[in-house]
């Protein structure tokens, strides 16, 4: 992956699949750590499927026995010197911290996380993202854009292509020149 | 800088569209496909995904649903999209990249004639 909004954009789609209808993303920057939270109201996992979810040779696609989707994020954080926690609990949800070291050679860029939030939207579940550097904060929750829409799909092409301009410019505001 | 109250322009516009359209049309909507895990994220699918969604949003084309989809089984043609033309055979991309995507949504969604260069069998 070149970008962890990529990461991002995977490990949700897990969430989605997991028959989730509420997912949080937290990115947080402060200092020289970034953490990016994931968290889902899903089906969650056993705790034997837990204990070996980070090992490539786990999955529950049934076409073939790798899945790449974990382990990739657990070590683009690793890499760079910081950390990576999965919690769940099955009928309750699952919870994906991977933390890492802003300052580190090994750290991917953050990248186009506008893009990766409306590639998600899904008229059936809702993204809560809160986006905060060194402080400043942004959220964007998609049940207050579901309220305005009144009953215009989330997901059509005009509304992705409108929000992904309107978190650019939120995200861009937030940054303050700063590249992550 | 845009807010969520742009939304209701936009939605005032959709609406009178949508009240002017009659319930045929469901059916006769075309779907594009995109792959869209971790082999097709990793292939670039995002950026494909989200030029289909501009190019059908600045054509205005109300009938053509933008989706995804998980893993076909296929990993190293990714990204793979997959058209549905109401009546016609699904029709499967192959290793599309956003300028593909123009020419795809050009010739074969607005045009009606199929991208034979990029079909599965092609590479």
């Amino acid at each position: 992956m070149r970008e962890l909004a990529l990461n991002i954009l995977d490990i949700a789609e897990n969430s989605v699949k997991a028959r989730s209808t509420l997912i949080g993303i937290t990115i947080t920057v402060a200092g020289d750590t970034l953490e990016i939270v994931i968290d889902d109201n899903g089906t969650g996992m056993s705790k034997e499927f837990l204990s070996k979810v980070t090992d490539p040779f786990t999955t529950t696609r049934k076409t073939r026995k790798v899945g790449m989707g974990i382990p990739l994020f657990k070590e683009a954080a690793e890499v760079t010197g910081g950390s990576f926690e999965i919690e769940s609990e099955l009928g309750r949800g699952t919870r994906v911290t991977a933390r890492f070291k802003t300052d580190s050679i090994d750290r991917a860029p953050l990248g186009d996380i506008a893009e990766t939030a409306v590639t998600l939207l899904n008229p059936d579940i809702d993204f809560v993202w809160v986006y905060t550097v060194n402080g400043r904060s942004f959220t964007f929750d998609t049940r207050e854009i579901k309220e305005e829409l009144k009953g215009i799909p989330i997901d059509s092409p005009e509304i992705i292509s409108f929000l992904r301009e309107l978190l650019k410019e939120n995200i861009e505001s937030i940054n303050g020149g700063i590249v992550l | 800088m845009k807010s969520i109250a742009d939304i209701k322009a936009i939605r005032d516009k959709m609406q009178a569209r949508i009240v002017n359209r009659d319930n045929s049309d469901a059916e006769l909507e075309t779907r594009i496909v995109v792959g869209m895990a971790t082999c097709g994220i990793a292939a670039g699918a995002r950026p494909v995904f989200n030029e289909f969604v501009d190019l059908v949003a600045a054509k205005g084309m109300h009938n053509v649903k933008v989706t995804r989809t998980g893993c076909l089984g296929m990993c190293k043609l990714e990204p793979i999209v997959e058209v549905f033309v109401p009546g016609e055979e699904k029709v499967t991309y192959v290793k599309v990249d956003p300028d593909k995507a123009k020419e795809i949504f050009t010739r074969h969604i607005v045009g009606g004639q199929v991208v034979s260069d990029y079909l599965i069998g092609e590479q």
